[in-house]
């Protein structure tokens, strides 16, 4: 009799500890009777690509990659499901600090101005606040300049090197807004990289999601056993304690999509997967033109 | 019943999250106001990080206690006294601490009190932390000395050959504090604590014999061969009754000889304060082994069985150290004067004798009859260690 197939998930390499952290969840499915296994991308296109192309069974996605997965598979009639995401991706908020010395007191104020943001596809240093910024009014040339902190493109944000960037741009003067996630505003302070009563909050966006689980067309049967497996994990559990502190949450949540319109919007306002979804559709009609 | 906190204008920058810690111990549920300019920012994502759930409320937020990380916590046995085994999931936490669960089980294979515990640890420590000594001040290096070369080249082998030893007896102790479970503190710091004592021991011996010489005297091929029976040595009690018991207790008679006959002030003060030390290393091995024998007495005969072996390992090789006896001879001599060389050579047979009673007393402390101690005393190695 064959080996029952395993299951495969996909992830981004966004930091060297990826590895452990899947490692441990290998073992955990496997100590538990479900053959599970992982693939480590460098990009979340990469991943998405070899989602829609069957490589992999499940993919731990970014909120830009889920976007990036809705949109592609629309595209050939296929679904998307998220099925379980960290407690830790509800209710996200980004904020836009200035200096607390400055003239910017509101959000108006920011007009002309150079905001400074995280990577190109991070959504919450870049997408989420420039949507929430443009909905004020203020887009285009209204804004000012716009100047990024590439810290590993294709991470989608991951990495937290944009952000922290970005507030030294704004404490040195380089920009005069800077965009992060609200967890790293307090994060910043602690470690000492704000002082108390140095920047103030011009705008908190509304709470929107972050990662997810991702399956296609409903996921192999294995499927219902790994979400299962996953949804147990009890931080009281000091065998699956480490691996959760690791992955940054205390439970697994059912997947929702209610929390991903903003950044739909933001998405459909700033293009930002059209170059890779063209590319995508093109490189498949290639594909299909040269089969036999 | 829901509890009610007021920050004030204490931000969670600032070190509010302590008192929200403190609220959440004893209640549930906790309400939280405060005034703080970006409470509404700071509070959602410290507790969404902490795992605890969070409401706006008119006015503050209601924080609900999410999941504990401390239950299945256990006490790593009292502060007092150890337990009578210590296991892996304490990893290094100290003793008497509240241990998460989950930490990693590191090896640490020495972690029964009946193999490395004496209730003297904490005072021999305590006696040898309190004793340290300072090299350059303790010993009086400028000291004049009178002695002919020739002596000086004795002293410098004797210096040689102690070097030698105190390098065992540095290693040999490491290499089980290394496995000792960190419950049993005392014994770590004991052994810690002599583990310095020896590299200043190594300091000295070698500071003195760099006095008028530059280069240093033999190693045997049979020294080392004896010393390196302590090394492939896995068990703890049987090691520390070879180094401790035989070993450093035979030294002790070696070093009072040294200070007794010494050519000058110098390697006097040197062995001196050497053999104080080592008297504190004796005293805790024959401790250590006197409750090991005492909980189980099968442990003595094991301990004879070394000293069988470790004869017969030696018996193949050159293992008198004739080059250390010689020296000592002329060092107790102080000249080649036939009537002084004949006083040193009855000194260095009375020390050998001293060394052979010495191994017996010890050897009964730890229970063996007159008969068998005397036996196994003769059989321990030519070499001192």
């Amino acid at each position: 009799m064959s080996e029952p197939k395993e299951l495969v998930l996909g992830a981004v390499a966004y930091d060297a500890k990826v590895v452990p952290i899947w490692e441990g969840f290998r073992a955990y499915f496997r100590e538990r009777g479900l053959p599970f296994d992982f693939v480590l991308y460098s990009s979340y296109e990469r991943q998405v690509e070899a989602h829609l192309r069957g490589d992999i069974d499940v993919a731990w996605s970014s909120p830009l990659a889920w976007i990036e997965t809705v949109r592609a598979a629309r595209t050939r009639g296929r679904t998307a499901e998220a099925i379980a995401m960290r407690d830790t991706d509800r209710d996200l908020t980004s904020v836009v600090l200035v200096r607390a010395d400055g003239p910017i007191r509101e959000v108006a104020d920011l007009r002309g101005r150079r905001i400074g943001v995280g990577a190109a596809d991070s959504p919450q240093a870049t997408l989420i606040p420039l949507e929430v910024l443009a909905e004020a009014g203020l887009a285009g040339a209204s804004l000012g300049e716009v100047v990024r902190h590439d810290v590993l493109v294709g991470k989608h944000g991951d990495h937290i090197g944009g952000e922290r960037l970005a507030v030294e741009a704004l404490l040195a003067g380089r920009v005069d807004a800077a965009c992060v996630i609200d967890g790293n505003h307090l994060a910043f302070t602690r470690e000492g990289l704000i002082t108390k009563g140095q920047v103030r909050v011009v705008l908190q966006t509304p709470p929107y999601d972050h990662c997810n689980i991702t399956i296609l067309d409903g996921g192999p049967p294995a499927i219902t056993r790994f979400r299962e497996l996953l949804l147990a994990m009890s931080y009281e559990d000091a065998r699956v304690r480490p691996l959760l502190d690791m992955e940054g949450l205390k439970a697994w949540c059912p997947g929702r999509t209610t929390g991903y319109a903003l950044l739909e919007r933001a998405v459909d306002r700033f293009g930002a997967i059209d170059r890779w979804l063209d590319g995508w559709l093109g490189r498949l009609a290639d594909e299909a033109r040269l089969a036999p | 019943m829901t509890a009610i906190l007021d920050l004030g204008d204490l931000g969670l920058d600032e070190g509010a999250h302590l008192l929200i810690k403190r609220a959440l111990a004893s209640a549930h549920e906790v309400e939280v106001r405060g005034t703080s300019a970006t409470l509404a920012i700071d509070l959602p994502a410290w507790t969404r990080a902490q795992g605890h759930r969070l409401e706006p409320r008119a006015g503050g937020f209601l924080l609900a206690r999410g999941p504990d990380r401390w239950r299945g916590a256990e006490r790593a046995g009292t502060l007092a006294t150890p337990e009578a085994h210590a296991p892996a999931r304490w990893g290094l936490a100290a003793r008497g601490a509240l241990v998460e669960a989950g930490a990693p089980e590191l090896d640490l294979p020495l972690a029964d009190r009946a193999t490395v515990w004496a209730d003297e640890a904490a005072r021999l420590y305590a006696q040898a932390a309190a004793a340290q000594w300072d090299p350059a001040t303790a010993i009086p290096w400028d000291a004049p000395a009178h002695h002919p070369p020739e002596v000086e080249d004795a002293v410098v082998q004797v210096m040689t050959y102690l070097i030698e030893n105190e390098t065992a007896a540095l290693l040999v102790p490491v290499r089980f504090l290394g496995k000792l479970h960190p419950h049993f503190r005392e014994v770590m710091q004991l052994l810690a604590i002599q583990a310095a004592d020896e590299a200043r021991h190594i300091e000295v011996f070698t500071r003195r014999a760099c006095l008028r010489r530059d280069a240093l005297g033999l190693s045997t091929a049979g020294g080392q061969a004896s010393l390196a029976t302590l090394f492939d040595e896995p068990d703890f009690a049987i090691a520390s009754f070879l180094l401790s018991v035989l070993g450093e207790g035979s030294f002790l008679s070696l070093l009072w000889f040294l200070s007794d006959h010494a050519p000058d002030a110098c390697t006097r003060e040197v062995a001196l304060l050497a053999a104080r030390d080592e008297a504190r290393h004796v005293a805790f091995g024959l401790a250590h082994l006197q409750r090991h024998v005492d909980e189980d007495p099968s442990v003595r005969e094991r301990l004879a069985g070394a000293i069988e072996r470790r004869h017969a390992a030696l018996a193949h090789t050159a293992g008198l150290n004739a080059e250390v006896f010689d020296a000592l001879v002329l060092l107790a001599a102080g000249s080649w004067e036939p009537a002084d060389l004949r006083r040193g050579h009855a000194a260095v047979t009375a020390l050998t004798q001293q060394m052979l009673q010495g191994r017996i007393q010890r050897l009964r402390r730890l229970g063996f009859d007159a008969e068998r101690a005397a036996e196994l005393a003769a059989l321990h190695t030519r070499n001192f260690m």
